[in-house]
């Protein structure tokens, strides 16, 4: 008779049966997290702090910090300059949601299957690998007054010359019209990789119940792709709110300071040449952060409804 | 070159008091320097590269930043890693530095001889609180640069007063060229503008105390400055969508001979050079009296270089400081072919150029009634910004004059 011996299921049992070992499903995957969520503590979440704390001093980077309350803020209420760059960064918010049907129309446009059509994406891709910069003096030299294409074009209708970007009333409408550009093609890019996605049956379906054209669109498609839209959504709201290096390029801020948009005004007060008012550029950037609070809460709240959705 | 090296050897030796000390210096010498243009960054290599064979037990450590970082990055460097030596700009630009307690003192340089003699003229710029703070290496004229092929053509001659000044600009007009160029993208382009009508029409001491913050900005005698520069935009005498161009793409409009002038620092002459423009077709002339009662002032900007006060080797920076302002430096490092401008020692000549001549004679026996260095220079930073915007926006819409000086009232009182 011999006695059968299980194998010993417990090897690490006694004093490696410890704390870190029961735990491990928790410990692992907070230990994995840790440099990421370190690093974000660091240069994230702790500057937004600091930002918070100095838009209460009066500083220029250099000598003693001065506690002035909220006289910052007190004078960002009167501040014109202030209240044209918030005007203009609701121009620019709304204006640049153009990029998502404009991105879309392209997108349906070219899902087709003809002879070359990868090169035509491509093409229309072009535009958003093209550095922002580079976009900045294309329209730049596009519009330009004197030997500008635009003027030219115009001039072929009879149309007279017009200054965009020396144009207080237009500037800021001439470059979201040159950030549109890439804007447009990157909200393409999404809808294409979208449209990829939809079920071929329940167009097979809506064809057989008699949808076309806009109702099949608007009924059968677009519910397809709403994940699509809510990218496109979220990178079309960061992308205007960053708006910063086409500003910079084209027109610095000008003419007189009528294109402006929070962030740029905000690098103007705290860091440029002229500026170093570091805790007036912070109250700048508190403000900004507060309307970009609106919309990143918004989009926390969209995404963990889905997952919610998700999970029923 | 070894001629010129024992030159300058025994010419810095006999500088200092104890001949032998030159060649004491020791350790490493750093200089942050904001020449990043081809031409003064040569000058600057060499500079560099002639001390420190100069002083065999000294190593030159030389970093050259780009000219624009530069404005940002010196507060950085100056609290956190100072070099010994490092390069900034004349007066008021250099009173944040000199207040936070950044730059050294170096008004023991200022009294020896050799350099209270010789740079006595800029010495009001590197003046604050009673004390110098650095050294100038060089400076520009500013004024008109014109073509003198077109102002032949309609027989004009260069003006002495206001009136033949706009009566010149309206025969121009009349023949379809307008009178002056100008790109007033970034702004300080019109700060120019404004410092020669306000020095014309107020005088030096006016605009220094306006960019002091002492005068009011709705004052009578400042509406007046704007009045004089209103006749000139009424008549459309600048290029029409200057607030779209930068400064150089301003020039075409000369080089093409659609304007006639630009006000301008010298520094717009190579260009306008290499442009194509021969010597026969550019001129230089003094910007006219407006008011005779005031006596003419110029705007020349001045470059400079000051050892900050946590430099480690301050015997050897100011070493440098005297090598640099020394005659013979000055007069190679501003030849035409280094940096083509004027040199700051009046025991050094100047270089053999159209341009730069007529400057320094205009600069030494011209300006009574004093050197400004720029109007963004001269007033504080923020002023600065502020008024320059001003500025742009009066030259594109005049009539909102009063809206823009009540702005630039607030800011004053804000600022000073």
């Amino acid at each position: 008779m011999t006695t059968a011996t299980l194998p010993d299921t417990h090897a690490d049992s006694g004093p490696r049966n410890g704390w870190l070992r029961r735990n491990r499903m928790l410990v692992s995957p907070l230990l994995f997290l840790a440099p990421g969520v370190l690093f974000f503590l660091v240069y994230v979440i702790f500057p937004i702090f600091q930002s918070f704390g100095l838009s209460f001093y009066a500083w220029d980077g250099l000598g003693e910090a001065r506690y002035v309350g909220l006289a910052n803020y007190q004078e960002l209420a009167t501040d014109r300059n202030f209240e044209v760059s918030l005007w203009n960064n609701l121009r620019w918010l709304l204006l640049y949601l153009l990029a998502i049907p404009g991105g879309l129309f392209i997108a349906l446009f070219l899902n087709q299957t003809i002879v070359g059509i990868r090169l035509y994406k491509s093409l229309f891709f072009f535009p958003f690998v093209i550095s922002q910069v580079v976009v900045g003096l294309v329209f730049t030299w596009f519009y330009d007054p004197t030997f500008g294409l635009l003027n030219t074009m115009l001039g072929w209708v009879g149309a007279g010359p017009i200054n965009v970007l020396g144009d207080p009333q237009l500037a800021t409408y001439g470059i979201i019209a040159a950030g549109l550009w890439p804007q447009v093609a990157y909200c393409m890019i999404l809808y294409l990789t979208g449209l990829n996605a939809v079920d071929p049956e329940q167009i097979e379906a809506g064809r057989l119940d008699g949808a076309r054209g806009w109702r099949m669109l608007w009924h059968i498609i677009l519910p397809q792709l709403r994940p699509a839209t809510f990218i496109a959504f979220v990178v079309t709201i960061i992308g205007a709110l960053r708006s910063f290096d086409l500003i910079s390029i084209m027109t610095n801020g000008g003419p007189f300071g009528s294109t402006r948009v929070l962030s740029f005004y905000m690098f103007e007060k705290a860091l440029s040449e002229y500026g170093f008012r570091m805790g007036y550029g912070a109250a700048i950037a508190v403000v900004l952060f507060l309307i970009m609070l609106v919309f990143i809460a918004y989009f926390l709240w969209s995404m963990w409804r889905d997952e919610q959705g998700a999970r029923r | 070159m070894l001629n010129k090296t024992t030159a300058a050897l025994a010419l810095s030796t006999a500088l200092v008091a104890p001949a032998a000390f030159a060649q004491e210096l020791e350790g490493t010498l750093t200089i942050f320097s904001d020449m990043s243009n081809p031409a003064p960054r040569a000058v600057m290599e060499s500079l560099a590269a002639e001390f420190d064979e100069m002083h065999p037990n000294l190593e030159v450590e030389l970093t050259i930043i780009d000219r624009e970082a530069y404005k940002t990055q010196i507060r950085n460097f100056l609290t956190a890693n100072p070099p010994d030596v490092a390069n900034w700009y004349a007066a008021n630009r250099m009173r944040p530095y000199v207040s936070a307690g950044l730059f050294e003192d170096v008004s023991d340089l200022w009294e020896e001889p050799e350099i209270a003699e010789n740079l006595a003229s800029t010495r009001g710029a590197m003046t604050i609180d009673g004390a110098q703070w650095g050294v100038p290496y060089t400076y520009y004229q500013w004024g008109v640069y014109y073509r003198e092929d077109i102002y032949d053509e309609y027989g004009l001659e260069e003006p002495q007063d206001w009136e033949t000044f706009k009566s010149n600009c309206q025969t121009l007009l009349d023949n379809g060229v307008k009178c002056f160029t100008i790109g007033t993208k970034f702004l300080w382009t019109a700060g120019g503008w404004f410092d020669y009508l306000n020095m014309r029409t107020n005088g030096y001491d006016f605009h220094m105390a306006l960019t002091n913050g002492e005068i009011e900005w709705t004052d009578e005698r400042v509406r007046q400055t704007f009045a004089n520069w209103r006749e000139l935009i009424d008549m459309g005498a600048f290029i029409d969508n200057h607030q779209s161009y930068s400064w150089q793409e301003a020039l075409p409009f000369m080089v093409n001979g659609d304007a006639a002038a630009y006000l301008m620092g010298n520094f717009a002459v190579a260009p306008l050079r290499e442009a194509g423009l021969s010597d026969d077709q550019i001129d230089f002339y003094q910007f006219p009296v407006i008011n005779p009662d005031v006596e003419l002032a110029e705007d020349a900007p001045t470059d400079t270089f000051h050892i900050p006060s946590g430099a480690t080797n301050k015997e050897a920076a100011r070493e440098f400081l005297r090598f640099v302002v020394s005659a013979d430096v000055q007069t190679r490092i501003n030849a035409g072919d280094a940096l083509g401008q004027l040199p700051v020692n009046a025991s050094a000549s100047i270089d053999d150029d159209e341009m730069l001549a007529q400057g320094f004679e205009m600069l030494s026996s011209n300006s009574p009634g004093g050197i400004a260095q720029f109007f963004d220079r001269d007033a504080p930073a923020e002023m600065a910004s502020v008024a320059m915007e001003g500025f742009q926006e009066f030259m594109v819409f005049p009539d909102n004059l009063d809206d823009i000086l009540a702005r630039l009232e607030q800011a004053r009182q804000r600022i000073y």
